[in-house]
């Protein structure tokens, strides 16, 4: 190991959301001076609107900073910011994949979470030395040691010397910078080798295309020189590559082994620039790639439509911008009857979903009709071939089946032990599978079910949550797939099967489901020129029915002497309100309508 | 082609509370202000547009029968000198308990050959109901007189969806009517506007609601036909040929000239109304002039005006004049026809009663082309 290195440190901060993660990201950047006081805003790192309002963090970020540590010597701190949330965990893998080391933020009067766990595990998978925090000891029900020997129990590392910190009032951050110098090892790696370098996240600048964030193994890499990627043998000359500052990137011309930085080589295509690919030197290889980290495939899948037709292109358009930045996020072309020309969307899970959506809309002006969600079945058809089906519309024939299968995950649940009761039913009612129980301590419990996921994947987190009066966290990872008895539920609207509305559902929850949504739809449905019978239907057979009453009087009786401005007010009216109504048929649905549908109590 | 000329009158002896239209309390002085300025804004406008052949001519108010008999003379004088009367249709709206059979006659003597009579119901209570000042009697006694006084074109207005109305009362009004040398009929629901006394919940919790208004049009509509009042459009019912030619102006998209405050105008290409003031329009030379549609008379216009006379629209006719697709909007209205809301023959659609009812969402439906 260079001297050089031994005053680099490359590490990440993880969290269960809400536990502290930006905010001490954010006092660490202050005490750093890697940001002027006058710029610094709070979450700077969560530079997207949506992370800021809903404070979490969605993407990884990347810094580099300088600290002087108390033994008077300087050091190099990259800082990667990872998110929390489940959904996350490919944004997590890949941050870090880039560190030697993980900071755990463990709240002093929540103690530990199910994303605790999760991202701990994910941590340790990955070989890094975990550095635990206690934060918001400055809360009168903090409880810091309490908090440390639970970290000791369940995750089992040493934390008695945990610094005890505050992120909000500033209390202790040195003491966490002091640990990341002594406990985290500094990098290592031969800068005479051939280049190695790890792409752990990548996004489109509209002047300097693609620019990708690497952490370099061996060699080194320079401007000017030619870089081959490995995967797909695209070869690029580098412009620029730097370090990442915390608000902007600063262009050094070149970095070495064990350095986190930036790499801009005029890259037109964010395809050609696949996170967890190796960058090498295209005039001297290296000899094999690095592990590329666990690839996470979208579990949920749901039709993303333009509320308005003509804007098809502008949706594809997005759609790829935030694909340049959100690598998990998946799309193709997809055609419904109902609903016109749009995109299947596959999604890590429905907290991404919701943020994808909203991104569209808020960034993008677009006005979105999507579809419920839907997981992918895996369907043996009788002649032996095995089908994925992640689009309800694409379900074969039942006659044709010979074997149905849904996915599973494992699921932790982490409960105040008074709610235990409740999630139990709760998991009871998803057709959860009872796996086993353990206290945490005296008061806390983590249940361990295994369910299906298309049962989580509407509203299973907010259903938890409203039992448990928010208390209850919750972790799960994909299992495989069992056996199950599924049907394709069909929404007639006059008759006609509005393709759009169509899903997969297990047979004994057909009935409810059928009902409950053709009541939303009923409620949802303006009263129109006719009656409107709404139905739901399996393999033909009706199951639900609701009825629309036809309209009766909308007319304007009188000819005003002549003052035909009501009537073209009116019709101006009208004409606004039919823009946000979609035509299935001969039926005008508004586009609350589809959304009625997800929502299940 | 001759036009159309509407003079709005806005006095009233007391205002009904369903009432939106302008109006002012009368007075001698203020009527006499009026009268000056209508025949300024006649001049006015023989000054700047010469002759201009006119066919009907129409009093509407507030309660033009208000007005003395020689005023009204001295407007429609005026009125031919500086445009030129084609064998004009003269209309004036009466509260029945406004005129006797002295005044009657003096008004036909002035021109007038049509008088429409705000009757509304012949049932008391409704009558009270509605804020009217007369009884049944005295609009029926209205209604023999100006028969007497040599009206043959006597028309009726009566209101549906009355606290209280029920079908036999509305069967009793109109058989009642129809008995009189009535020939026309205009039969009106009853519409809340804002800011007038019956927008009130008072009020909205006792009047029938949509769906049983609803019924008492389409009862309205087949007591009418059966009695001889053929309807024409969605709100009027004729006896032979006597529809109301001024109005037949408005549905047909043609012109016509509006005079008074508050009084719409299609002219010169362009809509336009006077500003809804006496005081202005007593005060200004001319009335003022406030375009609300300076590009009027598109498809889109003409169709939903078009639509609401039961003779129907003839698409063939607009595929002409306006290049549109006839035959996007006759696939349009298979679905209506199925369901009884729309007659198609040939190129020509109308509106039955019930799709009359559902006049406002069968235009939208038809007519926006909303891609």
């Amino acid at each position: 190991m260079s001297h050089r290195h031994e005053n680099i440190r490359n590490f990440c901060i993880i969290a269960h959301i809400d536990h502290g993660k930006s905010t001490l990201a954010d006092r660490i950047l202050e005490l750093t001076s890697a940001v002027e006081l006058r710029d610094m805003e709070d979450q700077l790192l969560d530079n997207m609107d949506i992370e800021r309002e809903r404070g979490i963090t969605i993407k990884a970020r990347a810094v580099r900073l300088k600290y002087t540590a108390l033994d008077g010597k300087d050091y190099i701190f990259n800082l990667i910011d990872t998110p929390g949330h489940v959904d996350f965990n490919y944004e997590v893998s890949r941050s870090l994949a880039a560190c030697e080391g993980a900071i755990l933020v463990v709240d002093a009067s929540q103690g530990i979470e199910a994303q605790t766990l999760a991202n701990t595990y994910l941590a340790i998978e990955h070989n890094l030395e975990v550095v635990p925090v206690v934060n918001k000891i400055d809360l009168p029900s903090a409880n810091p040691d309490a908090v440390c020997k639970e970290i000791e129990e369940i995750i089992g590392i040493p934390a008695m010397d945990a610094p005890q910190i505050s992120a909000k009032m500033g209390t202790n951050i040195r003491a966490v910078l002091e640990k990341v110098i002594t406990d985290i090892p500094a990098p290592s790696g031969d800068d005479d080798a051939p280049l190695k370098a790890l792409i752990f996240d990548s996004y489109y600048d509209s002047y300097k295309g693609v620019i990708i964030y690497v952490r370099v193994k061996e060699g080194c890499v320079r401007n000017g020189m030619k870089i081959k990627l490995m995967s797909t043998g695209a070869e690029f000359t580098v412009v620029e590559t730097g370090f990442m500052g915390a608000t902007d990137l600063i262009n050094v011309g070149e970095l070495h082994s064990g350095e986190v930085g930036y790499i801009a080589a005029s890259i037109k295509s964010i395809g050609d620039t696949r996170v967890g690919d190796t960058v090498t030197d295209a005039d001297n290889p290296c000899d094999e790639p690095l592990p590329g980290y666990k690839k996470v495939n979208p579990m949920v899948f749901s039709g993303i439509y333009p509320a308005d037709g003509s804007k098809y292109g502008d949706l594809r358009d997005a759609l790829e911008k935030l694909q340049l930045n959100d690598a998990s996020l998946s799309f193709e072309p997809e055609t419904s009857i109902a609903l016109g020309f749009g995109f299947r969307c596959g999604f890590l899970g429905l907290l991404h979903m919701e943020i994808i959506q909203e991104r569209l809309e808020r960034e993008y002006n677009l006005d979105l009709i999507t579809t419920a969600p839907s997981v992918i079945y895996r369907v043996t058809l009788t002649d032996g071939e095995v089908k994925y089906i992640d689009n309800p519309s694409n379900y074969p024939d039942p006659a044709k089946i010979s074997l149905a299968e849904e996915p599973v995950v494992n699921a932790n649940i982490i409960v105040p032990s008074d709610y235990v009761g409740n999630v139990m039913d709760l998991c009871q009612d998803r057709r959860g599978t009872f796996k086993d129980m353990k206290y945490l301590d005296a008061s806390r419990v983590n249940l361990h079910y295994e369910l299906p996921l298309n049962e989580i994947v509407y509203d299973f987190f907010d259903a938890l949550k409203s039992r448990t009066k928010g208390y209850a966290s919750f972790d799960y990872e994909m299992t495989g797939y069992a056996p199950s008895k599924l049907v394709k539920l069909d929404i007639l609207l006059n008759g006609e099967v509005v393709d759009a509305l169509s899903f997969i559902i297990h047979t004994d929850k057909a009935y409810a489901r059928a009902r409950k949504i053709a009541e939303n739809l009923k409620e949802h449905i303006p009263r129109q020129l006719f009656e409107v019978p709404i139905q739901a239907a399996v393999g033909g057979k009706v199951i639900a029915r609701e009825t629309v009453k036809a309209m009766r009087k909308d007319v304007l009786a009188k000819c005003y002497g002549g003052d035909i401005t009501r009537k073209k007010k009116l019709l101006e009216k009208q004409k606004e309100g039919k823009k946000r109504m979609r035509q299935l048929g001969s039926v005008e649905v508004p586009q609350e309508a589809f959304m009625a549908v997800l929502k299940l109590d | 082609m001759a036009i159309g000329l509407y003079i709005h009158v806005p006095f009233c002896k007391s205002k009904c509370p369903y009432c939106d239209f302008y109006s002012v309390k009368v007075n001698n002085e203020l009527v006499e202000g009026w009268f000056l300025a209508v025949l300024r804004n006649l001049e006015h406008y023989g000054g700047k547009y010469g002759k201009i052949p006119i066919n009907t001519v129409y009093f509407g108010g507030g309660t033009p029968s208000l007005v003395p008999e020689e005023m009204l003379h001295g407007i429609l004088k005026k009125a031919d000198e500086v445009f030129g009367f084609e064998n004009p249709e003269i209309s004036l709206e009466a509260n029945p308990c406004s005129v006797d059979l002295d005044k009657l006659k003096n008004l036909k003597a002035a021109g007038f050959n049509r008088i429409s009579f705000g009757v509304q119901s012949l049932d008391e209570n409704e009558l009270k109901f509605l804020g009217r000042l007369h009884n049944s009697k005295e609009a029926i006694l209205a209604i023999e007189n100006a028969a007497l006084a040599g009206f043959e074109n006597i028309s009726a207005d009566i209101m549906l969806g009355i606290a209280g109305q029920t079908e036999n009362s509305l069967y009793k009004t109109i058989s009642d009517l129809a008995k009189l040398p009535v020939v026309h009929i205009s039969a009106y629901m009853l519409k809340i506007e804002k800011g007038t006394p019956f927008d009130c919940q008072q009020i909205k919790l006792c009047v029938p609601d949509d769906d049983k208004t609803a019924e008492l049009y389409l009862f309205a509509v087949k007591v009418l036909e059966d009695l001889g009042f053929r309807q024409y459009e969605i709100s009027n019912f004729a006896k032979n040929t006597f529809e109301c030619r001024h109005n037949l102006h408005y549905w047909r998209c043609e012109e016509y000239i509006g005079i008074g405050p508050g009084a719409h105008s299609f002219f010169d290409g362009k809509r336009f109304a006077a500003k809804p003031s006496l005081d202005d329009f007593i005060k200004n030379p001319f009335q003022s002039k406030e375009i609300t549609d300076s590009s009027p008379a598109g498809f889109e216009e003409f169709a939903m005006l078009g639509i609401r006379l039961l003779q129907g629209l003839d698409l063939e006719f607009c595929e002409k004049k306006y290049g549109i697709d006839a035959k996007k909007i006759l696939q349009k209205c298979n679905i209506l026809e199925k369901n009884g809301l729309v007659k198609v023959c040939g190129k020509k659609i109308s509106l039955t009663a019930k799709g009359c009812l559902l006049s406002n969402s069968i235009i939208a439906t038809l007519f926006i082309d909303f891609q």
